[in-house]
């Protein structure tokens, strides 16, 4: 079943048949250039109870190039990872995003860093866009105290308050309600940003997210829920988990979208066609088809319910970071060479981050009783006696 | 101080003999039948007169003052206009705390089923909606998972929401997003996000309600790393321990009882906020420290008249906060007596006395002169016959001989 909805895409691949059509003229475009740049995405949107946005897609060519480069770095990043836990390094569970990172990176491409993201537990890549660093990354990754959440979230909790990344959670579908609740924060301050709620296709099975659609769509907050369908909910495929796979149809009343996931200026499009939506007419859901080359987890080989030849066959024909680059070239943007410096460059950042967070040191014992309660109304964490203080909240 | 009228009969054998001072005056209480779907809640009217109860279980319903704080002698006397304050019943005082914080600070709101136009089903959040509005005050649909999460997500943008439980054991399905969501966050995002929510609800052993809408959740709560948790039980603490709650930058568990609601008292006028982590002294005394709080606080009253009737001299703590416990002022108690019966509606497996029990032990072991005592409710689901609901809490004639059997 999932081998012939790869084939069925396969006509996807040839994205310069219908650019070079569209360009008469081949131009030098320097990399730096903000002219505004159309690009058809590859695959039609498919609309639920609303009007598909149109395919064209507004960019530019420092735009792609920034897709690029960003796209390049989380992919790294992953990959890095893997081997950091394979060393033993990176413990417990680590779920990597490698094959979905157009999600992340159209999805800040359309919204500022006003608008609320919250995810589940693959957010490494999430984290990164919304301006955590690599040495952030690699640091909560490792236990160390110069990750994001000071080493003691850990993989799948990855915050930032400041640019509204609200996580980073461990539970299938429990971020779900916190999202309805971010929205429901922006509609009672009227301020008119969005929340972005991201989810699984094994998360879209759970009674909190019909729950939480329901009362989104009866006040009519800006809540856009995200369903990240990469086929398989850990080892089970999603016809045999959902009966109903069209997961943008589910919310019934709610409109939705299925969008190409693996196109970057697909997710761009959608996610800026959902926002204008949701701050009028209240909820969407927006299913992103896109695929992970990784198992659910580092503890998951990935290759036990699907092939090897499936993996592969996904990433020749759609992998996100392999279509903006040959956009890059078709438009002559950027050149082979430039792109492998990007490359390079990337690598770099990534070792010197790894390096830089390797000699940062572990938590030290008394960050234990540290941020279980906000000083407030004189929280103290005493020893059971009032006598010996066991830690000053900070 | 508040009075408790118990409806059903108890196997109490009272002396006949009336040594000690007590005030006659009338106290009042406006009975009300609920009659709304989920639950009912009974109060009988009083008069001031006393008389010994007879140890029949067929015996009409008696109506008992509890007075036994031994240092008021002439509290409840006289007509109630010349007094400071003003009377009102606990639910109303939880109404007024609410109503003073919505007014001082427009980030606080409420959620949960039927509190806004229908006023909320034991009318703590009564007229609210049409003050603050729809959106302050919100009627959400029937998924406790849900809206909690929806409050747990606006606190960690800044609001700060009361999150209504219609019955506390309703809880038990957002048990998730209070445990992982509500009790975790400030730790895993290593401070960056507060969750300053206060889940509040009836709970307990009411009358007759069935297993299911007499669950004691505090036990379930209790190892929450990140929560705090208050229960309140009259008039003047359901207001201040409210405020106090809302006002916290923690997540805040306050338990209210479905019996309490109707408890009438007098409370200050001015403004008041009470310390979420301190006990309160109910009754000093020298000879035992009982340790107790909500509903049981009544029966532990009501078991002390008894006692100071024979010469016992109980000291009365309704401990009040259930996470963390103030062993401040417990430990103060017990080095004085050197003797605990704790005295909880909690069952015997797992519940907040277990867990005090256990604190009490490991810190002042040496100040104690015979065991702790624990009394709690029965290992059993809470039946629906009046005689064997009665059965499965503490009665204050089994708090008297616990005493007893303890002073020896």
């Amino acid at each position: 079943m999932a081998l012939s909805r790869i084939a069925s895409s396969s006509h996807a691949s040839n994205l310069l048949k219908p650019l070079s059509a569209a360009l008469s003229i081949r131009r030098l475009i320097s990399s730096d250039s903000t002219d505004p740049l159309t690009i058809e995405t590859s695959l039609p949107f498919i609309s639920h109870k609303c009007d598909a946005p149109p395919r064209a897609v507004d960019t530019s060519a420092s735009e792609l190039f920034s897709f690029f480069r960003d796209m390049a770095t989380m992919r790294r990043m992953e990959i890095a990872a893997d081997s950091l836990y394979k060393a033993k390094l990176i413990r417990g569970f680590c779920h990597l995003y490698d094959g979905q990172e157009a999600v992340a990176i159209g999805m800040e491409a359309a919204i500022t860093k006003k608008d609320a993201i919250i995810t589940a537990y693959r957010d490494h890549c999430t984290f990164i866009g919304r301006g955590g660093t690599l040495l952030e990354v690699f640091g909560e990754l490792m236990g160390r105290i110069c990750g994001g959440s000071k080493g003691k979230g850990g993989s799948m909790h990855f915050y930032r308050k400041q640019t509204n990344f609200f996580g980073g959670h461990g539970i299938v579908g429990a971020q779900i309600p916190l999202g309805c609740g971010l929205a429901f924060a922006q509609r009672y301050s009227k301020e008119e940003n969005v929340t972005f709620t991201l989810y699984g296709d094994g998360a879209a099975n759970q009674g909190q997210l019909f729950e939480a659609l329901n009362m989104a769509a009866l006040w009519d907050l800006p809540a856009i829920l995200v369903c990240e369908n990469n086929h398989y909910g850990m080892g089970t495929a999603e016809w045999r988990a959902a009966k109903n796979p069209a997961y943008y149809k589910r919310g019934d009343y709610v409109p939705g979208l299925k969008v190409d996931g693996m196109d970057v200026l697909a997710v761009k499009q959608a996610c800026k066609f959902a926002k204008e939506n949701a701050l009028k007419n209240g909820p969407l859901i927006l299913e992103m088809d896109t695929y992970r080359y990784h198992g659910h987890s580092m503890s998951d080989p990935g290759s036990t319910y699907r092939t090897r030849d499936e993996i592969s066959g996904v990433r020749q024909e759609r992998d996100p970071i392999e279509r903006v680059r040959k956009l890059l070239l078709a438009h002559d943007i950027a050149s082979e060479k430039e792109l492998k410096d990007i490359e390079k460059q990337v690598r770099k950042d990534v070792d010197d981050a790894i390096a830089k967070a390797k000699e940062c040191p572990m938590p030290d014992p008394s960050e234990l009783f540290t941020n279980v309660y906000v000083k407030g109304l004189g929280v103290e964490s005493f020893g059971a006696d009032r006598k010996e203080v066991r830690a000053t909240l900070p | 101080m508040a009075t408790l009228f118990q409806g059903l009969p108890s196997s109490t054998a009272f002396s006949s003999s009336n040594k000690f001072n007590h005030a006659p005056a009338p106290t009042s209480f406006s009975g009300t039948w609920n009659n709304e779907r989920k639950s009912s809640i009974v109060t009988v009217r009083s008069d001031a007169r006393w008389s010994p109860v007879l140890n029949s279980a067929t015996h009409k319903p008696q109506r008992l003052i509890t007075n036994a704080v031994a240092t008021k002698a002439d509290s409840s006397l006289a007509s109630t206009s010349s007094k400071p304050g003003h009377e009102l019943l606990l639910f109303e005082a939880l109404r007024e705390g609410l109503e003073e914080e919505m007014e001082r600070d427009p980030c606080v709101c409420v959620m949960g089923e039927d509190v806004g136009h229908y006023g909320g089903s034991y009318k703590v959040t009564k007229g609210l909606a049409t003050k603050f509005g729809d959106l302050r005050v919100l009627d959400t649909p029937i998924a406790e998972n849900s809206f909690t999460g929806m409050g747990i997500g606006a606190a960690m943008t800044g609001l700060r929401p009361i999150i209504e439980g219609m019955n506390m054991g309703f809880l038990l399905l957002a048990f998730n997003q209070i445990s992982n969501n509500c009790g975790m966050l400030h730790y895993t995002s290593g401070g960056q996000f507060k969750i300053p929510v206060v889940i509040r609800g009836p709970g307990g052993v009411g009358r007759q309600l069935g297993a299911e809408h007499s669950q004691r959740l505090e036990s379930y709560f209790q190892s929450i790393p990140g929560i705090q948790m208050v229960a309140c039980s009259t008039p003047y603490n359901a207001k201040g321990l409210m405020k106090a709650a809302i006002r916290s930058e923690n997540p805040v568990i306050l338990f209210e009882h479905v019996l309490l609601y109707n408890l009438k008292d007098r409370i200050p006028d001015e403004e008041y906020v009470l310390s979420l982590e301190e006990a309160e002294m109910v009754r000093p005394g020298e000879h035992v420290t009982i340790l107790t709080y909500s509903r049981m606080r009544y029966h532990v009253m009501q078991a002390a008249k008894t006692l100071v009737n024979k010469g016992y001299d109980p000291e009365v703590i309704d401990i009040r906060s259930l996470k963390p416990f103030d062993l401040h002022t417990i430990g103060k108690s017990v080095k004085k007596t050197h003797r605990v019966l704790i005295v909880e509606e909690c069952m015997r497996t797992g519940g907040i006395g277990a867990s005090l029990t256990a604190a009490i032990t490991e810190n002042f072991n040496d100040d104690l002169d015979a065991p702790i005592v624990c009394l709690s409710s029965q290992d059993v689901p809470t039946p629906y016959a009046g005689t064997l609901e009665e059965w499965t809490v503490v009665q204050p004639a089994q708090i008297v001989t616990a005493v007893e059997q303890l002073c020896q």
